[in-house]
């Protein structure tokens, strides 16, 4: 029979939850299932998210949840490979997949009567993966061409890559998603099928749906396709706190390339390990402070005022599983130098520390907040990221409803106080990318089709 | 800055290639404002939001010798506008939690805006949306420093294979035609452009009768029409941008090889394909939806991928635009493998195009599209692309209320004559752009 009950001894009730059109499941396996009702259009999106990725990795198998993600699209025991794929497509649906530090993401797009198509391919590939050699031998080439297209043939991203690596020493986020060349070089499939093992397992994942869809309907259909999957004992990760950075960093790295670029990165909290939880609301405004538009103070002063920035932008991601970095990027105009940028950039950043922030800079922010939280309705795709991503780093998914209050509540003082506290140098790590020259040459020719020889 | 993410699939131009849609159509309502120009709405009072988006035909076909002037010209709009300054007009939209943004490609140039639909949102963004299209200030200061950022923003796309492949496979394949030029421009065009080219430029395109507008969200008709005059009021009616000349055919293949230091190769391999309204559109759309549009599924994806580990990204698509716009098919891959790649997806272009589509193939492909029709306007967003695209190319109101119809009406037949006549995989432009031999890998 395929009726493992909903949890209901174990949490009291069905429903954990339900605030507004969200609901709240658990499985008996332990599957946690949230549904958001969004009845504007006849579509539905359904989201699996397991809790692995690149940040539960280590050295010699870097990579390897970006890899197992590729091969979840290669058969089970009981679709052959190309299968699922095909049902979605011949279902109207579009789909794909997402792996980043701290969570491996699949969805499918349907038109809502849809959604069984989807339950029944997802559960399936959560157990009954079949890896084979001959699948995994073609399309580790696949994710090796990515790596060139993603990374090494992209000058700023190859740049990242090495300041991430250097930025941390212990902290598993010094590890890139696609994996380094030479792990994946040496990747064997015994490797696959032990992550697959380890982590795939209903009580490691989040299913999210969103969309014309009755919750109860979306709860029957789980029970139906995920309740008889068998749960594992999951081993969180080792925690690999990184220790404290005792002085600054700097790093050059040099490649073929026509524009110089600057990273620039502090250590800091985020919401899941800040000893005081309004600081990483504190750094989100400080972030919108500086990027949050035409009219925050990067475009204003380094790009509009003194022109030292021909591009330039910071971020700051609260809802990361582990401390994280407070990022600056930035591309020298014509007339200045990269040390001209980063200098400016570091100048922002005294100004920041030495006095508050006004009152309509701090509105600003605030009033593009509340818009934001409207316009993200719009898709219902991006409702269901934030739900995933936070269930995924351990987070509840109503935090993101506490968000433009939590937002609401932070003081110019406050948005100082972390500025002095975390943009100071022991945290910082700084990587410039130094151009070497490109040297084009061109060869024109006509050929006769299919004529050409090894560049 | 730095997306974390890695998709397993590039979704790259995968809308470019389609359009279309629907089965239960936003029902589209069509009029003209007072100046002249043509309004396209769809009210959508779920969400408190409101998305305008105004079109010009003021694209880099039109920029009439001069690469990079529409671009420029569009980039600076909101500079600058009615005496306020860049600052003042970000502090005034941003203070509303408004979004303003513009873009320019070859066809068109745009302006979009989505505010919060309360009165006291709408109303002055709307009010700061009109300045910047019809009183844009274009100071020398804000002109040399944007110009400065282009040239700035076309070195690093030099820095990349695939803007390369692109800006040379334009070049190649449209010749002496508008299209040819790259829509940034290049270091010396834009050199040569000045302030007053911008002003001109913007005097004789950014006018009423240069225009369409299309609006999603919560107003009605009333406040819809309030908005659009609103928006127009101080427009000069101009006329029209003459039509984009018709696009030649290539006679003869030929092709381009470029050096770059880079790992891997990228290929683009194409020729004119078609236009907006396209007698020939729906066959050829299925078709390519089949042989290298649909995605995961596609014979292109499956071969270069699925079977042969080639390319991360593989594809075909056309870009329907006023006229011919290309048909292209692009992959990259390591420098040692190109010519393996090439031949393999020159031989599945042959075979598609000498035998067209097997039954099975068909059958599935036009359960994917009109399948996902619901997908392709499921959103404000989403709408107000397809209607702006709809009022800009003039195509007819029912487009998306018989879209299903027209892709289930499309034969086998109708599909293989589609590729034959218009399809010449033997008078093809080839471009590749790439690195020598050495692969930067152990293997």
């Amino acid at each position: 029979m395929r009726g493992i009950w909903i949890a209901a001894l174990l949490f009291g009730c069905q429903t954990v939850l339900a605030t507004g059109s969200v609901h709240e499941y658990q499985l008996d396996n332990g599957l946690k299932l949230i549904v958001k009702e969004d009845h504007r259009a006849p579509v539905v999106v359904s989201q699996v998210w397991y809790r692995v990725g690149a940040s539960y990795e280590h050295d010699g198998i870097t990579g390897i949840s970006h890899v197992l993600e590729h091969m979840m699209f290669k058969g089970t025991k009981n679709h052959a490979p190309g299968e699922f794929s095909r049902i979605i497509s011949e279902n109207g649906g579009s789909q794909n997949a997402f792996t980043s530090d701290d969570y491996t993401a699949y969805f499918q797009r349907l038109e809502k009567s849809r959604l069984p198509v989807s339950f029944e391919l997802e559960a399936d590939r959560m157990r009954n993966l079949e890896l084979t050699e001959e699948e995994f031998r073609k399309e580790i080439k696949v994710v090796m061409e990515e790596r060139r297209m993603r990374t090494d043939d992209k000058p700023t991203s190859y740049t990242y890559e090495q300041f991430n690596a250097t930025a941390f020493t212990s902290s598993s986020y010094r590890i890139p998603v696609i994996g380094w060349m030479n792990d994946l070089e040496n990747m064997e499939l015994a490797d696959l099928q032990e992550w697959y093992e380890r982590w795939y397992a209903p009580n490691n994942a989040i299913v999210v749906v969103v969309g014309d869809v009755e919750a109860e309907d979306v709860l029957a259909l789980a029970t139906q396709y995920f309740g008889p999957l068998k749960p594992e004992k999951i081993n969180p990760p080792k925690p690999r706190v990184e220790p404290d950075q005792e002085g600054p960093r700097k790093l050059t790295v040099r490649q073929p390339a026509e524009v110089p670029y600057l990273v620039v990165g502090y250590k800091v909290p985020v919401l899941k390990t800040a000893a005081e939880d309004w600081e990483p609301y504190a750094l989100d405004v400080l972030a919108g402070i500086l990027d949050g538009g035409d009219s925050a103070r990067l475009a204003r002063e380094l790009v509009r005022g003194s022109q030292v920035a021909s591009s330039t932008g910071a971020s700051y991601d609260l809802y990361d599983r582990q401390p994280s970095l407070f990022l600056f990027d930035g591309t020298p105009s014509n007339s200045h130098s990269i040390d001209d940028l980063q200098q400016a950039l570091l100048e922002q950043i005294a100004r920041l520390q030495d006095e508050p922030v006004t009152d309509e800079e701090l509105g600003r922010v605030k009033a593009q907040v509340v818009a934001s939280n409207i316009y993200e309705q719009d898709s219902v795709f991006y409702q269901g990221m934030k739900i995933g991503q936070l269930e995924s780093v351990g987070l509840d998914w109503q935090l993101e409803d506490q968000y433009v209050n939590r937002i609401n509540a932070v003081t110019a003082e406050q948005v100082q106080a972390v500025a002095r506290k975390y943009l100071v140098e022991n945290r910082r790590t700084i990587a410039m990318l130094d151009p070497l020259p490109i040297e084009p040459g061109n060869k024109s020719r006509r050929p006769r089709q299919g004529d050409g020889h090894a560049l | 800055m730095h997306s974390r993410l890695v998709a397993i699939v590039a979704a790259m131009l995968a809308w470019l290639a389609g359009t279309g849609v629907l089965h239960a159509a936003p029902g589209i309502q069509h009029w003209q404002t007072d100046k002249g120009t043509g309004v396209y709405f769809v009210p959508a009072p779920e969400l408190p939001m409101v998305d305008i988006r105004i079109l010009f035909a003021a694209g880099s076909a039109h920029d009439n010798g001069q690469p990079g002037l529409a671009n420029l010209t569009n980039g600076l709009l909101d500079e600058g506008a009615a005496g306020l300054s860049a600052n003042d007009i970000a502090d005034q939209l941003e203070g509303l939690g408004a979004n303003l943004s513009t873009g320019a490609l070859r066809d068109s140039a745009w302006v979009s805006l989505r505010s919060l639909s309360y009165p006291t949102h709408l109303e002055p963004a709307v009010d700061l949306m009109s300045k910047v299209i019809s009183e844009a200030d274009f100071n020398q200061r804000d002109f040399e420093r944007e110009r400065e950022r282009k040239l700035v923003a076309l070195r690093l796309s030099e820095q990349q294979p695939s803007s390369i492949a692109d800006y040379r496979f334009f070049e190649a394949v449209y010749g002496d035609h508008p299209y040819a030029a790259r829509p940034i421009g290049t270091a010396e065009s834009l050199q040569e452009i000045s302030l007053e080219d911008v002003r001109t430029y913007y005097q004789k395109y950014y006018v009423a009768h240069n225009a369409i507008i299309a609006i999603v969200g919560d107003v009605d008709r009333k406040g819809a029409e309030r908005l659009a005059d609103r928006l127009t009021e101080k427009l000069r009616a101009g006329k029209a941008a003459a039509r984009t000349p018709v696009v030649p055919p290539l006679e003869e293949a030929a092709e381009q090889r470029i050096h770059h230091p880079s790992k891997q190769t990228t290929v683009r391999i194409g020729a004119p394909g078609m236009r907006r309204g396209d007698p020939d559109y729906f066959p050829l759309y299925v078709g390519n939806h089949i042989l290298g549009g649909g995605g995961l599924v596609s014979r292109l994806f499956i071969e270069v991928r699925d079977k042969r580990g080639l390319s991360y990204g593989v594809n075909s698509y056309f870009v329907p635009m006023a006229q011919d716009g290309p048909y292209t098919f692009g992959l990259q891959t390591r420098n040692d493998q190109v010519d393996e790649a090439l031949d393999v997806m020159r031989s599945i272009l042959k075979e598609f195009h000498d035998k067209g589509p097997t039954d099975a193939e068909l059958t599935a492909a036009k359960k994917n599209i009109t399948g996902g029709f619901p997908l392709r306007i499921d959103s404000n967003s989403k709408i107000a692309e397809y209607i702006g695209m709809i009022g800009f190319y003039n195509l007819p109101l029912d487009y998306l209320d018989t879209f299903n119809d027209r892709i289930m009406a499309v034969s086998r037949e109708q599909i293989t004559d589609a590729f034959q006549r218009r399809v010449h995989p033997d008078k093809m432009m080839t471009i590749i752009v790439g690195g020598d031999a050495e692969n930067g890998s152990s293997e």
